[in-house]
């Protein structure tokens, strides 16, 4: 399938990201970057420090060691309201939704940083806030049929099957109108429909948007067929980047998921 | 838009004597121009988008139509092309049939559902050149069609979503189509209102596709004429007026959706209403508070179901409010409803009751305002035809087919029977044949059957009666009741009646069981093929701790088999009271280990059930139960909805029903029935 926007310039680059709890090490020395409108997987068995590099990136841990640039600017660490606001969003492993509020309030909580109105405003809703709302309100009904939740639309996201709480979730990350969104197991536990579903989304987020996305995932099937590249870690360490074809070949990646004899 | 009216066609033009549009206005592009001169600026369309009902006047979808019908014009869609319909109902595929009429072309909707080959075989009989399709799912189907429909030249979308990179040599969008049509009109003026004056009464107006319980559907040609003398009658008969409001969700290819959500409203000129999403459908039904609704039994069925069980896991003080009021109405609310006598005390606690329990209880069904509901095309349950009715429903019955433009007999507020389906319609006259079968003459009557001149033949008399098909004999009250199909009517080998469906009906009545299917023609008695409602009894099936993990592992469970063997001695116990029905008491049944499905062809699409397709397909299962056995080993394949197929096997278990000993005596009973029913 040819692409609306071409593969661009280099979006995020983490360059030798060093990252330790207490003891345990688990990121040492890691470097790759995103490029602007790509999605890029990264995988590693269990274990591999996956999660813990999205949480760099996220601003969640700080690494030990090491430098980030995003967006041409370099820091070696970063609060998570501050990556927010710069544009980079995510979802979670374990579903992170607030599961008493229904679907559409979940998705504009994902507004919170574009909502501008003062306090006083919003507790009398009116005028620029009341504005503000509809507007707001607006853009996530986009989101709503975007990703066809319509019929959950009032129903709360803990009543939900999983696959759907999932899909509320990619939905309020999208809200904010990232640059860059990570995904962290998008599909974990779902069905082979869902997962369908899943993909869809996923690619059709990258379409019509250009959102540029890190996702890490554990079906193989899924991430060849999606990302235009992908980066392999086990054990904290870089073991291969490349495209999805050049990765698979790669002796070092068949050693990490199958194991090797000693 | 302006609308330039033709010589005699002004909106202050004497009105036909049913009292809703000028005689010019004859087609429905006409009857659009009247509206749009006689009630410009009143809603005639509404949609769910964005979380917002969206409407649009009857000036704007004038407009609308008339840019699209320009746009396809350009497009070369000309007189007498067919052009397909695919999707939920949108208010932009309502415009597209009157746009395509305005140039003279048909409208030929497809049902949305329908698999790739359905739809070849439609997309190919009728010729079809041009197809509008609603999003990517029926663009998918219909190029994946395309190699095998070489006349289908364009294919137009609704939503562009995820079509961006589709080869666009084929494909437009449907703005791009209607700014075409811009260009062109601006350049043209007047162009359309002469191609729109062309038409008469007299043309074809629409080509419905039947899906047909046996063999190839067939495109059932329906005029103008046919259809708006139809919906005028059946509008006054209602006392519909531009004020009513209807929310379609039906399949657009069907004949009742053509109907009521569309001819009735461009006669009447009331507003239609789209819902969001097939998905969001009793929401939207709840926000909108339609006046005038039309349902199979199935929905008021799924909906009676979900009510009953909520009310199961509501507090103990809702719960006994609602047993205890649903009781009072039950001893009263039709009885008032009809204007029966009702003792003073029965009337004061229904007035309570409406205020506590009917009302706030309608409101959450969305029948709030609901003036009239009809139900028709299956036998209704006396559970929910008493439920909804004694709660103030006027919910009514009617006998109808697409070769009747819909009406053939219809119930008059007032007088509703649940088990008739009313006298005759407007206009329209009945006779029955020797054997039972119904034939009807009306205005409604169908042009033809779509290069099928046979099958017109066997369906229309020389003389100008349409065979129905359906068995059935007029009671003491003049109205119609509907037994069975004629040719599935049969005997069982001492010569007793054997109504299949009629049988099947009293089963499907509790909610424990979703479908049955009897066999017993040319038997010594009759078994019968259950299919357990999953929600019903999956439910009560929790409540009793037993565990299921699948419709297949339910069905198996001995305790389902108690439950449904229980149902079923019910039903036998009422046949054997019926005096020519207590031979087809049913004896031996097994509870199939997967759901009769359409996509594997044992249903239609309306959800019938095709008889002898199953017996064929379950032809070892059929047997086993007319044998001594008391289990058979089966295995089967099964098509997903993704349209890949899979195997079910499992052990099937045949289980006994007590029968009982019949009431009265059968002989003479029968022969006085036959004869009461050659009477009439």
């Amino acid at each position: 399938m040819q692409r609306t926007r071409p593969v661009g310039d280099v979006l995020l680059k983490v360059d030798d990201i060093t990252l330790s709890f207490g003891g345990v090490q688990a990121l040492s020395g890691v470097s790759f970057d995103i490029r602007k409108h790509e999605i890029r997987a990264i995988i590693g068995p269990n274990g591999a420090g996956k999660s813990s590099m999205l949480n760099v990136i996220n601003g969640f841990y700080h690494p030990q060691q090491g430098q980030i640039t995003f967006k041409g600017q370099t820091r070696k660490q970063m609060r998570p309201h501050e990556a927010a606001a710069q544009g980079i969003a995510r979802t979670f492993q374990n579903i992170a939704l607030f599961r008493g509020m229904s679907t559409l309030d979940n998705i504009m909580t994902g507004r919170l940083l574009k909502m501008r109105s003062n306090f006083l405003f919003q507790l009398a809703w009116t005028g620029p806030a009341e504005q503000e709302e509809t507007r707001h309100r607006e853009f996530v009904e986009h989101i709503i049929d975007f990703l066809e939740i319509q019929s959950i639309r009032k129903t709360p996201v803990g009543q939900l099957p999983y696959g759907l709480q999932k899909r509320v979730e990619l939905g309020r990350a999208l809200a904010a109108e990232p640059e860059l969104l990570l995904l962290d197991e998008p599909m974990a536990g779902m069905n082979v429909e869902e997962k369908e579903d899943m993909c869809r989304f996923i690619l059709d987020v990258n379409d019509e948007f250009g959102t540029t996305i890190a996702l890490i995932e554990h079906d193989m099937g899924v991430v060849m067929d999606l990302s235009d590249r992908v980066v392999v870690l086990d054990y904290g360490r870089k073991i291969a980047d490349g495209t999805p074809d050049h990765v698979r070949g790669e002796q070092k990646v068949i050693d990490a998921y199958l194991g090797v004899s000693h | 838009m302006a609308i330039s009216p033709g010589t005699t066609a002004t909106a202050n033009a004497p009105l036909t004597e049913a009292g809703y549009r000028p005689a010019w206005a004859d087609t429905f592009p006409k009857l659009l121009r009247f509206q749009a001169m006689a009630r410009g600026e009143r809603a005639a369309s509404r949609e769910k988008t964005y979380g917002i009902w969206q409407s649009w006047t009857w000036g704007q979808v004038a407009g609308n139509v008339h840019d699209l019908a320009c746009g396809l014009h350009v497009m070369g869609l000309g007189r007498g092309d067919k052009i397909a319909i695919v999707g939920d109902n949108r208010p932009r595929l309502y415009w597209t049939m009157v746009a395509a009429q305005s140039l003279g072309a048909v409208p030929v909707p497809v049902y949305q559902d329908a698999v790739a080959e359905e739809m070849r075989f439609v997309l190919d009989h009728a010729e079809i050149r041009f197809a509008v399709a609603e999003d990517q799912e029926q663009v998918d189907k219909l190029l994946e069609i395309k190699p095998r429909c070489p006349l289908l030249e364009h294919i137009v979308y609704e939503d562009p979503r995820g079509l961006r990179h589709y080869d666009h040599a084929v494909l437009s969008s449907y703005d791009q189509v209607q700014q075409n049509g811009r260009d062109f009109a601006a350049g043209n003026p007047g162009f359309l209102e002469q191609e729109v004056d062309k038409g008469k009464g007299s043309d074809v107006a629409v080509m419905l596709y039947t899906s047909g319980t046996t063999g190839q559907s067939k495109g059932c040609m329906l005029s103008f004429d046919n259809l708006v003398i139809t919906a005028e009658n059946g509008a006054r008969f209602d006392r519909l007026t531009a004020d009513d409001e209807v929310l379609a969700y039906l399949p657009m290819a069907w004949v009742g959706d053509h109907i009521f959500s569309f001819a009735e409203a461009y006669v009447a000129g009331f507003c239609v209403a789209c819902p969001e999403s097939g998905a969001t459908v009793l929401n939207d039904l709840r926000e909108l508070g339609p006046t005038f609704f039309f349902a199979p039994p199935r929905i008021f069925e799924n909906l009676l179901t979900t009510v009953m069980i909520r009310m199961e896991d509501a507090g103990a003080l809702k719960r006994g409010m609602f047993h205890f009021f649903m009781r009072v109405a039950r001893r009263s609310g039709s009885r008032i409803m009809d204007g029966q006598p009702v003792s003073l005390t029965d009337r004061l606690l229904y007035a309570l009751g409406r205020y506590l329990v009917y009302e706030p209880l309608k409101n959450t069904l969305g029948f709030s305002r609901v003036r009239i509901c009809y139900t028709a095309g299956e036998a209704i349950g006396p559970d929910m035809f008493e439920f909804y009715r004694s709660l103030g429903m006027n919910m009514k019955q009617l006998y109808g087919s697409t070769e009747a433009s819909v009406f053939i007999a219809m119930q008059a507020d007032g007088q509703v029977k649940r088990d008739t389906v009313g006298p005759p319609a407007p206009q329209v006259e009945i006779k029955l044949t020797e054997d039972g079968e119904v034939l009807f003459k009306s205005p409604g009557v169908f042009l033809e059957y779509y290069k099928n001149p046979q099958a017109t033949a066997e369906t229309k008399t020389a003389d100008g009666w349409v065979r129905t098909g359906d068995a059935g004999y007029f009671d003491a009250d003049g109205q119609l009741k509907i037994i069975d199909r004629a040719k599935d009517v049969g005997k069982l080998k001492d010569g007793s009646l054997f109504a299949p469906k009629y049988i099947e009906n009293k089963l499907k009545f509790f909610p424990n069981i979703r479908e049955a299917v009897a066999f017993g023609a040319g038997r010594d008695h009759v078994c019968a093929f259950i299919n357990i409602d999953m929600t019903a009894v999956g439910d009560w099936a929790e409540r009793r701790n037993i565990p299921y993990g699948s419709y297949q592992e339910l069905a198996a469970r001995p305790e389902v088999y108690d439950l449904i063997r229980g149902n079923i001695e019910e039903v036998n116990r009422d046949l054997a009271k019926d005096a020519h029905m207590s031979s087809s008491q049913v004896r031996r049944f097994l509870i199939l280990p997967k759901e009769l499905d359409a996509d594997d062809g044992e249903l239609t699409r309306t959800r019938k059930v095709r008889r002898r397709f199953i017996g064929e397909r379950y032809e070892t299962l059929v047997e086993a139960l007319f044998s001594e056995r008391d289990h058979i080993d089966m295995q089967m394949e099964v098509r997903y909805e993704d349209g890949r197929t899979g195997a079910i096997r499992g052990r099937v278990r045949i289980d006994q029903a007590k029968t009982f000993a019949p009431e009265g005596k059968p002989e003479a009973a029968a022969a006085a029935a036959a004869g009461g029913r050659k009477a009439a």
